[in-house]
């Protein structure tokens, strides 16, 4: 079959491709040069605050800034939400004001006054009995014949109930933008996932709310970005508020979260919770699933996570409730709905192994063929897996009998994720000096996008990646997609691929007769442009670029496109070693390992980095995260650093990467890898935690208090 | 406001972190103590003379250069830096003292820059991140983090590169376990605790070598 000109190189000619490579923005992070949203500072910037509702559902009945009008230095007041109308959840925006300082917008907000009618709130779903009219029945599937299938008197059944709840995104840079118009000019700099798409959302809001300016008047930058996650792929009305105050005041206006309202209302992983019940022959293979899920994601309620997750159980019958609470919206979390649908399977799995008395490796792999055309990767990977966790010689039947208080255990968790690349249009420019530029209005969240770029580039042309010039994070640049679900790297790399093999093309096609060699003989290796097999006919790069005289050479990469050069859909397997101190109810990582594919890996230090922070935020939800509403007011008592943990250093134990790779992952192309890796953590560690201690701890996180309630439970049963 | 110039009580992070503390507590809630007491112990002690509440001018010596400037004595050195002069390096993320986006080097020890007033640092020898390196040449802790890939979105990584130099500075040689406590200040939501953990050692090595060399 005739080669597609775009194809990946063979792995024989791939120099850089697949290596492990320095981040290319790594110096400007580590220095402190790198700018922020939160960092623009400009001539006459105005500070932006916002007076937010104390209640989680009430009634505004009147409002008055007057006073706050009065305070030397405030420019702008702002009603966002007037009177009549009803705030679904506390925290939400009511007036915004812009001053010319942080703490004379802060003294505004406290002047000015508000009066509610309050309104019944309802704010926990973990109890389903409670929800009353907040629960919705929100569908639900039957496969095969699962009454006969349980009642099949020679199968074994095991039932629990288990969950996971609302945590927050808690981005270290919290959500906001800067505004500033220059005439009818608008030009944001955004915290965002999305530079391409913002302007067009903020345009259309503006126009709804009466301010007339065309989506083309308007430019986003954002060159870094501070954690995104899944939260922050819209302007949101603070984005739309910001533009509007910069308009009334004649000034740019910064619009950065409190830390309390990026806690409250700026991030929200939906919960999820389900009684399960599943079955399997004495010889492990499963045959049945019956689950009953609900969750909140706030007043919008939830869907299904996808249960059964990973393996395809050929009899089942599964219900989810969808449970609307006053409580901030649900965004997308990494791994929208997977990080549940991990939780709620493989825990109801690992307790359906354990009454089975097998061993977890052997069962998930013996039911393998489950996954259906992954198959082979999860056993793949769950022998990787095993090997480097030392499985044979650590793991031992639920409940460590070992004397002491301490009680070791292994968990083990498998999850998938899709992962095409999005679509993505880039400029790859190549000038008569020899420097070259790719340009897109693509982002980088820390997850490598910058440098994959340049390694791709780099690859194409022959050049060290230092040679590419990488320009990201303006919305005037080539539109490319927004950052979420693990597209972006099956995204740029391929318009970069296929931008950079064509203006390679129109560069030897200039260069040619110089050489007398025919364009098609020609390659691009090692900074120069040569004979294929008489490396004596060449020229250096730059004398090469120096051919095209005057003319820069601009070639547009798009995807999709010709050649498939990604695809779609992972594996990928972790397992978790920890103690818990039974005397304290402390849960220490020991170990986890992760063994992962994504198909082609452009840059193996960067991805492996991804899998890494993956699993510490998977350590983290695991053992600390959980947005703690109060019954009484309504609110998120949480709703800052010190009381909403994240794990430091000390927290994660030993961790190990294997990225799959080679023959039988490579030829697939590239495929995204910010979710997958995200989204065992939680039941891997769950598991391991349960084999620890021989009783399961139904809901994450896995704090001691639960651990202790789990034990005095299980001990009295 | 009250104000006393030139001499802070415990203001510093010591090499035992409160992390440590707060790991260990059973529920979130009851940590809260932990951390308002240490917060508590940052303010300076009181001296007769009251300044504000409106502007007051202060010199702050940071990167080796005066800075003259007035402020509001409410105003946090933090905020100082990045509204006033620029210096955006130091981040506020939490903005009360848990997680070390905000560090700077005070008199060699590193200080948590939202939890300290700009009229309070006066008279002390600050360094922030812009001051460990000029264009084209960073500082070894800086080359270790980018060898390591210790830093994702970035946003946590200054305050982690300054935490980093000042705990080197006391602790030249330190093994996975010292760089585990010393570090407990400063959080990432992104996850690169692993990778921080290898550029520590190995700053310490290049830092050793060069002192060696000297
Ligand atoms: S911003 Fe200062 S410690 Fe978090
Ligand atoms: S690198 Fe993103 S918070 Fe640390």
């Amino acid at each position: 079959m005739a080669k597609c000109k775009y194809d990946w190189p063979e792995a024989s000619d791939r120099r850089l491709i697949g290596k492990r490579i320095n981040r290319i923005d790594g110096p400007t992070k580590s220095s402190g040069r790198a700018k922020y949203t939160y960092d623009i500072n400009l001539p006459g910037l105005l500070v932006a605050k916002i007076y937010r509702s104390p209640y989680a559902h009430a009634k505004i009945t009147a409002i008055d800034t007057s006073e706050a009008e009065k305070l030397p230095g405030v420019k702008t007041v702002r009603i966002i939400q007037g009177v009549g109308k009803e705030i679904q959840w506390a925290g939400d925006e009511i007036v915004a004001v812009a001053a010319v300082s942080e703490d004379i917008a802060d003294d505004a907000v406290r002047k000015i006054k508000v009066e509610f009618e309050q309104l019944p709130h309802f704010v926990h779903e973990e109890d389903l009995q409670q929800a009353g009219d907040h629960a919705k029945e929100a569908g639900g599937e039957k496969g095969g014949d699962p009454d006969k299938a349980f009642s099949d008197p020679d199968v074994v059944i095991s039932e629990g109930f288990y969950g996971i709840p609302t945590i927050t995104h808690c981005c270290l840079e919290a959500h906001g933008n800067v505004a500033e118009w220059t005439g009818a000019n608008l030009r944001t700099y955004s915290s965002t996932q999305n530079v391409s798409g913002l302007p067009g959302q903020i345009g259309q809001a503006l126009r709804e709310q009466g301010v007339n300016v065309p989506d083309n008047n308007i430019e986003t930058i954002c060159n870094y970005v501070g954690g995104g996650f899944g939260s922050k792929f819209s302007p949101d009305r603070w984005g739309i508020e910001v533009a509007k105050l910069a308009k009334a005041a004649g000034k740019p206006v910064k619009l950065m979260l409190d830390r309390n309202m990026e806690m409250e209302v700026a991030g929200a992983r939906p919960s999820g919770y389900a009684q399960i019940k599943v079955a399997a022959k004495k010889d492990g293979t499963i045959v049945a699933w019956d689950s009953h899920s609900w969750g909140t994601g706030g007043p919008a309620g939830t869907t299904m996570p996808p249960l059964p997750y990973v393996l395809n159980i050929p009899n089942k019958i599964t219900r989810h409730t969808s449970i609307s609470t006053n409580t901030g919206p649900g965004r997308a979390w990494r791994a929208p709905n997977h990080p549940q649908a991990a939780l709620l399977t493989m825990c109801a799995l690992d307790d359906l192994a354990a009454k089975l008395n097998m061993d977890p490796v052997e069962f998930f792999s013996k039911n393998a063929d489950l996954a259906g055309e992954r198959a082979e990767v999860y056993r793949q990977e769950l022998r990787k897996a095993a090997e480097l966790i030392d499985w044979q010689k650590n793991w031992h039947p639920r409940g460590d009998k070992s004397a002491g208080t301490i009680k070791r255990g292994l968990g083990l968790s498998l999850h998938t994720w899709g992962g095409r690349g999005h679509n993505s249009n880039c400029n790859v420019t190549i000038h008569p000096d020899g420097s070259v530029e790719v340009t897109l209005g693509s982002q980088d969240l820390g997850t490598g996008t910058r440098t994959v770029i340049a390694v791709v580039a780099a690859e194409t042309l022959g050049l060290p990646v230092e040679a590419i010039r990488v320009n990201i994070g303006d919305s005037k640049f080539p539109s490319s997609g927004a950052s979420g679900g693990s597209t972006t790297v099956g995204g740029v790399s391929a318009s970069t691929r296929r931008g950079s093999v064509d203006a390679l093309q129109q560069l030897l096609a200039v260069v040619a007769p110089s050489l007398g060699v025919p364009a098609d003989q020609l390659v691009a290796v090692d900074g120069h442009i040569q004979a294929k097999g008489d490396a004596a006919k060449k020229l250096t790069w730059k004398e090469a670029c120096a051919k095209l005289q005057v003319k820069t050479l601009q070639v547009t990469g798009k995807n999709p496109g010709q050649c498939a050069l990604g695809s779609s859909g992972v594996g990928g397997v972790q397992i978790a070693d920890v103690s818990v101190d039974t005397e304290t109810g402390l849960v220490k990582i020991h170990k986890m390992v992760a063994a992962q594919d994504c198909g082609l890996i452009i840059d193996l230090k960067t991805a492996e980095s991804q899998c890494y922070g993956a699993m510490i935020m998977g350590i983290t939800y695991a053992l600390f995260e959980e947005k703690v509403m109060d019954r009484a007011t309504g609110r998120m008592l949480n709703n800052n650093m010190e009381f909403y943990k994240l794990a430091g250093i000390g927290d994660i134990g030993e961790l190990v990467v294997h990225m799959m790779t080679g023959p039988g992952y490579d030829e697939r192309g590239t495929i995204g890898l910010g979710e997958p890796p995200v989204i065992s953590p939680g039941a891997a560690i769950s598991n391991a935690v349960a084999n620890a201690l021989g009783v399961r701890v139904p809901t994450l996180p896995i704090t001691p208090d639960k651990v202790l309630a789990a034990l005095e439970k299980g001990g009295a049963a | 406001m009250r104000r006393k110039k030139g001499k802070l009580r415990e203001l510093h992070k010591e090499g035992f972190s409160r992390r440590d503390f707060l790991k260990g507590a059973s529920m979130a809630v009851s940590t809260g103590l932990l951390a308002t007491q240490e917060a508590g112990a940052a303010t300076p002690e009181t001296e007769p003379g009251v300044l504000g509440p409106g502007a007051v001018p202060i010199t702050l010596e940071i990167n080796g250069k005066p800075h003259s400037l007035k402020v509001e004595p409410r105003v946090t050195l933090l905020d100082a830096l990045r509204n006033r002069l620029d210096l955006t390096g130091a981040k506020k993320v939490c903005d009360r003292g848990v997680c070390g986006a905000c560090t700077v080097i005070l008199d060699g020890r590193p200080v948590y820059a939202c939890n300290l007033l700009a009229i309070e640092a006066e008279g002390h020898h600050i360094v922030t991140i812009e001051g460990l390196s000029t264009e084209g040449k960073l500082h070894p802790v800086m080359t270790a983090f980018v060898n390591h890939d210790a830093q994702q979105c970035g946003f946590c990584t200054p305050g982690f590169v300054v935490a980093c130099k000042a705990f080197l500075d006391k602790h030249p040689d330190p093994t996975r376990e010292d760089v585990e406590r010393g570090l407990g200040g400063n959080l990432c939501r992104c996850g690169t605790y692993a990778g921080v953990r290898e550029a520590v050692l190995e700053a310490a090595k290049t830092l050793k070598g060069g002192r060696a060399n000297g």
